[in-house]
């Protein structure tokens, strides 16, 4: 027999368990932060952490920037000339590659280069009692593998995107030059013109916040990981795929903050 | 710095209580660990041991009970007030929960960087006079802690266990999975330590030989509940039938093991 009421009792708990996780989330961030501004502080873990995001991250993220931003002035002249507005193709390449696709392609890679790593790394730690350790060793763990993260990811992703908006838009000039025909000095001033201060402002402040929910999750879902190998591979799997979805949702609410009118 | 009087025992646990879900792990113990004393607790596997040593050391939060340390309940301290007495507190864990990520000499002087309290080239010499106390040559301070066998991992996680000279040291299982020349070895290192530090002991075991070496006073918990206690030389011929099950590890007795057959 089923009971008509299962499907209601699985949406409650389904409910409550997002209700959960999220306050969850929210309360691990929140003390993540907080430390960031008690002494003492642990420089070194910080360095580590922005090493690994940014410098280490920059070859996968240069090179998505590079296609896409090709893909896109490809893709733009096909459909554009059409109507002959193929003068459009500079400000669609470098509005496009510095308000959306810099943040996020760069967002997606570190998330799953970074994020996963993070995950890996600090699941590992929590079931081989490392964690427990370092409570022992009078360090609160929560300052010192979380909070130099989430700073790291904070300022790691908007350098990454400032290399990204750059190659992207050469992307786009090589292929508009080198194929389309278009006048380099042309492409360039129409570039330059189009482009504003408040566009780049915004892909980097999108920039600093999917950093911020990269690190999270990558933090989160390693932290709280348990059951040996099988727990650290679901939670690595769990930190990418959360960060990813994340990573996409702010990126529409924050669109809708910052250019919708 | 005054010690505390001498009549109040230097841990004092009263009605402790933790449940997991519905199965009780331990269930109302009271023990009491005089200062500079060894205290041994023995227990089959899932017996509570682990899960009593991680309440005293805050890292699993009781239901119920009592846990005095030099006379303060520790379960009602603030955080700050409770770091302060794991300070004092060092711990061997089961299976070293070394820091792969730091070599054995930073792992060594973690205490000391991590509070900033030496710079690296002193906390280098002193994790080098630490290491010699335990038997290690101070060159394998650069090795990293997977290059070590399992022998020198223990004695590498003793070694950090003693570095800040703490006055309470918890021992999970300190032979488990040594050779027992090893597991002699170990025990020796632990007494002569708990020794020159003047510190209390507690440690858990299910070997019978490491407990009789280890410990002045034993304490066997059964089903989270102490079924015994007494000299730890007793341990071999205490009367009690569960105990002469356990040590002598004979199948029949009052210990069923819940195997399906």
């Amino acid at each position: 027999m089923i009971d008509p009421l299962d499907a209601v009792a699985a949406v409650g708990r389904g409910t409550l368990g997002a209700v959960r996780a999220t306050g969850a989330v929210a309360l691990f961030g929140a003390a993540g932060l907080s430390h960031l501004l008690r002494p003492p502080f642990y420089g070194r873990m910080f360095l580590l952490a922005l090493v690994e995001f940014s410098y280490f991250s920059l070859p996968v993220v240069a090179l998505t920037a590079v296609f896409s931003g090709a893909v896109i002035a490809l893709q733009s002249f096909t459909g554009f000339s059409r109507f002959g507005a193929e003068s459009a193709i500079a400000g669609i390449v470098v509005l496009s590659v510095v308000r959306e696709l810099g943040p996020v392609l760069a967002g997606l890679m570190v998330a799953g280069r970074v994020g996963a790593a993070m995950a890996a790394e600090l699941g590992t730690m929590r079931v081989t009692d490392q964690i427990d350790a370092l409570g022992t060793l009078s360090t609160n763990p929560m300052k010192y593998l979380v909070a130099p993260r989430l700073l790291a990811g904070v300022i790691a992703v908007p350098l990454l995107v400032v290399v990204a908006d750059i190659l992207g838009v050469a992307g786009g000039f090589l292929v508009s030059t080198a194929k389309l025909g278009f006048n380099p000095s042309g492409y360039l001033t129409s570039t330059f013109n189009i482009l504003t201060t408040a566009d780049v402002v915004a892909g980097l402040a999108k920039a600093a916040t999917f950093g911020f929910l990269i690190a999270l999750m990558g933090c989160y879902h390693g932290y709280n990981s348990k059951g040996g190998a099988q727990g650290v591979g679901s939670a690595t799997t769990s930190a990418v795929v959360a960060a990813s979805i994340l990573i996409l949702a702010f990126d529409y609410v924050l669109t809708e903050l910052f250019f919708a009118r | 710095m005054s010690g505390p009087p001498k009549n109040i025992p230097k841990i004092r646990i009263r009605g402790l209580t933790k449940t997991f879900g519905t199965k009780t792990v331990l269930d109302g113990i009271d023990l009491d660990v005089a200062a500079g004393t060894s205290m041994v607790v023995v227990g089959g596997s899932g017996s509570g041991k682990s899960v009593l040593l991680k309440c005293i050391l805050g890292l699993i939060e009781p239901d119920a009970g009592s846990i005095e340390i030099d006379g303060r309940d520790v379960l009602r301290l603030t955080r700050q007030e409770r770091e302060q007495v794991n300070a004092r507190i060092g711990m061997l864990f089961q299976a070293g929960a070394l820091f792969d990520s730091l070599t054995v000499w930073e792992n060594v002087a973690f205490g000391l960087l991590a509070q900033h309290k030496a710079a690296r080239a002193e906390a280098r010499q002193k994790a080098g006079i630490i290491l010699a106390q335990v038997g290690l040559d101070p060159s394998v301070g650069d090795l990293s802690p997977a290059e070590l066998s399992g022998g020198m991992q223990k004695r590498v996680g003793l070694a950090r266990a003693i570095a800040s000279q703490p006055d309470i040291l918890f021992f999970d299982e300190p032979t488990t999975g040594l050779d027992p020349i090893m597991g002699a070895v170990i025990d020796g290192l632990i007494v002569d330590c708990v020794k020159r530090l003047g510190s209390t002991a507690v440690a858990i075991t299910h070997d019978m030989a490491s407990a009789t070496r280890i410990g002045d006073r034993a304490a066997m918990l059964f089903r989270g509940k102490l079924v015994w206690q007494g000299p730890a030389a007793d341990l071999l011929h205490s009367g009690n039938p569960m105990v002469d099950q356990f040590t002598h590890g004979r199948r029949e007795g009052p210990i069923q093991m819940e195997l399906r057959r």
